[in-house]
């Protein structure tokens, strides 16, 4: 049995607007395990992107507990959640999200002037295949080659976790095959565990597991013996 | 460098029009803090330093003729530590080659050569010999201004006697640093000097042997200047003692006292508003750009950087703009500083000015700039650091609309869809709208003040000369003569017209409040020297009554109609009762005045004058001066006219300057407010304004939405502005108002106009710089880009 990474128990989200409460996660009970690719799939507003960013130490739970190993993220305030996020885990957005002032280079190096132990921002980009475009502005760039860049910048810091949210939703099928690849290339070479969040279920083919979502609750959990390469894919 | 930091700097590379805008009004405020906080200072330091080293006296004293071993009783008054005892008298002097007639101020130097107090400073030749009664030394400017130089002789009328006198040097001293002649409202160095002349000499030629008229006290820093006061008005008061008083009433020095205040209050009202301004801007255009990086400050979150490091990010970009803004006001403020700095050399005189470059200066307007900047950033700033990383990477929620009354009324008005998107938008946000007028009203405010100077010099001016005092000179003749002598001065060569008045020295008491002034007495309907009431009306004093200034009527809470208590020095020292008839319009000096008649009949002897107003026909002045450097009695003449034009002129220059700067100023602030207002408005509507263009609108249609917003305030802002404007102007003419002038507040709807007029000329100007932004835009680019 692999080690445990994260591990929730009855995690609960509650958004208020107004007088409306919505329920985004009503008592979610998940393991995810060291090394593994999971794809965690299902309909916009069924939870798994707030999930995400409780996993992430992007937001507070409502209720129910957290573990990162042996961390409880539910204790831990702002400052231990910035430093949780600093020190462990890399995202990668669907918009991306690059500062358009900086080249892809100086976007990596953005990460890696906080982090501990980084690798080389050269080195991360040559990682996703652009060691070619690293002085490149994120405009003059196409928007599969953005991705990678918000790909390199997620794994420069040597995270233990990479979680993706829509990673290929603003990319057309071909550039998001590239961008496929780039993440199952690091989760096989470097050991990354990947957590990828689709609504696109062509995706969930190339994962070990796939943690289907509705209405907060995690529907069911399919187990995928025939993995198949990102190259397969299309949509 | 950090990724973060190049960030900082391409972000402010991007922004440079805005942040220049923004800097240059943070500059108008670091350079005025910076001129004003360093021209008070060296003020201050100079006339400190000059004091200290010249002995500088802390009381003085004039009395008719005090013998010389009072000098042991007043050495005895507790808290006096030095005296000088002196002769001073008034002369006639004839320079060769000029035609006017001149006058002097003489001065004994005690026969040591060595003042103890006052110490004139040397500036050329040598002091004169007290063994020889020819040798004079005069005040640098005198000097100067009539060419004159160690070794040249002139001519003195020295009580009656006309006496060859040679220059052996030029003097500066803390006691003349403002020159002003008796009579004079203006310094003119040209016709008034002031000599110095061994004791021997001036006592021998004014029959002052073992005698003094004038003393000059140094206290103990603990003593009690008020009772040494007293004390030494009771030793004087039997040798006609006209009151001793300390160095505020001293004219030289309330003179750089009203300067050194005036200072004080340009430095505390207009950079404040320079600082808020900018606050406000960088307020604005920071909150705009953390908006459109919302998406940036999750990431940078989310990757792990703190709520501080965020924080300061953007802290840091606002410094950045402020530290452009203090490093160009702090080199305008420095050239302008010294600028000013020589223009006050002029004006005082000054033997050297000490300007050290204030530190402090540069430091408190430098660090007030970063924190007005900090200020102005710190709430979009912790608003950045505040916001959870989740929910800054979801696209903020559409601005909520309500249907308010208001949009029922402008509903009703039936206006175009592009004027409701103008007015909604006010109401969409009330405190940007409410703080973008007030910063456009501010730069109205800034051209409404200036323009108040220039309109209140033109009354204060009218009201002095073409109203008040019409005469083209002023004889003045001390002793006092009989009023009977009038008829021979109206026989002098070219006078048209002469008329007595008496100036007589008196303390004026209400309840414990008490003024010592210059009571002017003259006969009813004069005509050459006019007193004008508060309504404008030409006034007489009444028979058994006292007008006083309006400012002296303040100083001693006295009203029309009060009895006030007036004690005549310089002869029994009576005091009177006497009731106040009525308050007057006067902005020089504090006068108060009497009818020639009732006066003297109080002060029991017939009636004297002690100058006389002259009306005189320019073609004969050379006889006139012939005539009047031969006149024994005569101690003074001020030619009104001369005086008046050279002060003329310089006060229009400075005047010129200070419109220009504040015209400057007020383009400056409203540029920075247009355009980063306009900026701000098209980063928020680029893709309403290019949907619109989309769907048909032209350009014109829709530069009007854009422009409309900014012009709308900037028409709001004018009434507002008008109204501040009238506030600083008011404070202005408070805060520049002495014992020895008051600036009146003169406000003139061309002011206003002008002002606006500018204004909205600017902004106009910005709004459509903006407009030319429009224009390029890419209408297609815009309409992909992720809000």
């Amino acid at each position: 049995m692999p080690e445990t990474v994260f591990r929730t128990e009855g995690v609960t989200k509650i958004y208020a607007t107004g007088e409306q409460k919505v329920h985004a996660l009503a008592g979610v009970d998940l393991e995810l395990f060291a090394g593994e690719l999971v794809v965690l799939l299902g309909p916009s507003g069924s939870g798994k992107s707030t999930l995400l960013n409780i996993l992430g130490g992007l937001d507070h739970a409502t209720d129910g507990r957290v573990w990162f190993r042996d961390l409880e993220l539910t204790r831990l305030g702002d400052r231990g959640l910035t430093k949780y996020r600093r020190d462990h885990v890399g995202f990668v957005f669907q918009f991306y999200n690059l500062v358009p002032s900086l080249t892809a280079r100086e976007n990596v190096q953005l990460v890696t002037d906080v982090a501990v132990n980084p690798m080389r921002p050269e080195e991360a980009l040559d990682q996703v295949g652009l060691a070619n475009r690293m002085d490149h502005f994120p405009a003059e760039m196409s928007g599969g080659e953005q991705q990678r860049v918000a790909i390199a910048r997620a794994i420069a810091k040597r995270p233990e976790v990479l979680l993706c949210d829509e990673p290929t939703g603003a990319l057309d099928s071909k550039t998001g095959v590239q961008v496929l690849e780039a993440l199952q290339d690091i989760n096989q070479r470097l050991g990354t565990t990947t957590a990828v969040i689709t609504h696109n279920a062509s995706i969930r083919k190339m994962a070990r597991r796939v943690i289907y979502f509705q209405d907060g609750r995690i529907a069911k959990i399919e187990m995928n013996d025939h993995q198949i390469a990102p190259s397969e894919i299309s949509w | 460098m950090r990724a973060l930091d190049r960030k900082l700097l391409r972000d402010f590379r991007r922004l440079w029009a805005q942040a220049l805008a923004i800097a240059l009004v943070l500059a108008c405020g670091v350079a005025i803090l910076l001129t004003t906080y360093g021209m008070y200072g060296a003020l201050e330091d100079t006339r400190t330093a000059y004091y200290q080293r010249n002995r500088f006296a802390d009381v003085f004293a004039d009395a008719n003729r005090a013998p010389q071993s009072l000098l042991q009783d007043i050495l005895a008054i507790d808290g006096v530590r030095a005296a000088q005892t002196r002769v001073v008298e008034h002369v006639i002097l004839d320079i060769p080659g000029r035609v006017e007639t001149v006058t002097g101020r003489i001065l004994s130097l005690p026969d040591d050569g060595i003042a103890q107090l006052n110490l004139p400073l040397l500036r050329q030749g040598r002091m004169p010999d007290s063994t020889r009664p020819d040798e004079v030394a005069v005040n640098e400017p005198f000097a100067t201004a009539n060419n004159l130089r160690p070794g040249d002789t002139f001519s003195a009328n020295l009580d009656g006697r006309k006496r060859e006198l040679t220059l052996t040097g030029t003097l500066l001293s803390p006691e003349f640093i403002y020159t002003i002649g008796p009579g004079a409202l203006m310094p003119d160095n040209k016709s008034f000097g002031i000599l110095w002349m061994p004791q021997e000499a001036v006592a021998a030629a004014f029959d002052m042997e073992g005698a003094f008229n004038n003393v000059t006290l140094k206290l103990d820093p603990t003593a009690n200047e008020e009772e040494v006061i007293d004390r030494l008005d009771d030793l004087l008061d039997v040798y006609g003692g006209l009151g001793a008083y300390g160095r505020d009433i001293q004219t030289s020095n309330s003179f750089i006292d009203a300067e050194i205040e005036q200072q004080r209050t340009g430095s505390m009202i207009l950079p404040p508003i320079f600082y808020g301004v900018s606050a406000f801007l960088l307020s604005m255009v920071i909150g705009r750009i953390i908006a459109l990086e919302r998406s940036e400050i999750g990431l940078l979150k989310a990757v792990g950087y703190s709520d501080i490091e965020i924080c300061l990010h953007y802290l840091l970009l606002a410094s950045l703009i402020a530290v452009v803004g203090i490093l160009i006001g702090w080199g305008v403020g420095t050239w302008l500083s010294r600028a000013v700095a020589r223009m006050y050399a002029q004006f005082f005189d000054f033997p050297y000015l000490v300007y050290r470059v204030s530190y402090d200066a540069y430091a408190i307007s430098g660090l007030l700039a970063i924190l007005s900047a900090a200020i102005g950033a710190s709430k979009s700033a912790l608003g950045a650091a505040r916001i959870a990383p989740a929910v800054a990477m979801s696209p903020p929620a559409p601005p909520r609309f309500n249907r308010s009354l208001l949009d029922k009324a402008l509903t009703a008005l039936h206006l175009s869809q592009p004027t409701m998107m103008i007015l909604r938008s006010l109401v969409r946000w009330p405190v940007r709208s409410a703080l973008t007028t007030l910063g456009l009203s501010l730069a109205a405010a800034v051209l409404v003040a200036s323009s108040f100077f220039s309109d209140a010099l033109d009354v204060l001016m009218d009201t002095t000369f073409q109203q008040a005092n019409r005469q083209d000179a002023i004889l003045i003749f001390s002793p006092d003569i009989p009023e009977t002598a009038l008829a021979s001065v109206a026989n002098l060569p070219g006078v048209l017209r002469a008329e007595g008045q008496q100036m007589h020295a008196a303390v004026l008491r209400h309840g414990h409040l008490e003024k010592d002034v210059a009571i002017e007495a003259r006969r009813p309907g004069a005509d050459l020297s006019r007193i004008v009431d508060g309504t404008g009306q030409i006034a007489d004093a009444p028979a058994d009554g006292i007008l006083l200034s309006e400012r002296l009527a303040m100083q001693l809470a006295a009203q029309p109609g009060d009895v006030i208590q007036v004690e005549l020095k310089g002869g029994r020292n009576e005091t009177h009762d006497i009731a106040v008839s009525g308050i007057v319009t006067q902005y020089f000096g504090l006068g108060a005045y009497m009818d020639l008649e009732s006066l003297n009949r109080l002060l029991r002897q017939a009636p004297r004058i002690s100058t006389a107003n002259l009306l005189i026909d320019e073609t004969q002045l050379p006889a006139l001066h012939r005539v009047l450097k031969e006149t024994p009695e005569l101690s003074g003449l001020s030619m009104l006219n001369q005086a008046l034009d050279s002060f003329r002129q310089t006060i229009r220059k400075n005047i010129t300057i200070m419109t220009t700067i504040y015209l400057v100023i007020a383009v400056l602030v409203t540029f920075g407010v247009a355009y980063n207002g306009a900026r701000i408005q098209l980063s928020e509507r680029a893709r309403e304004l290019a949907s619109l263009r989309i769907l048909g609108f032209t350009r014109a249609e829709v530069s009007f939405i854009l422009m409309g917003e900014t012009m709308l305030l900037a028409v709001l802002a004018q009434p507002l502005g008008w109204l501040l404007g009238a506030g600083i102007a008011s404070a202005l003419s408070k805060g520049s108002s002495s014992d020895l002038y008051a600036i009146p507040l003169i406000l003139e709807s061309s002011g206003f106009a002008r002002a606006s007029l500018v204004v909205l000329g600017a902004a106009l100007i910005s709004s459509l710089i903006v407009r030319r932004r429009l224009d390029r835009l890419d209408l297609i680019q815009v309409m992909k880009t992720r809000e």
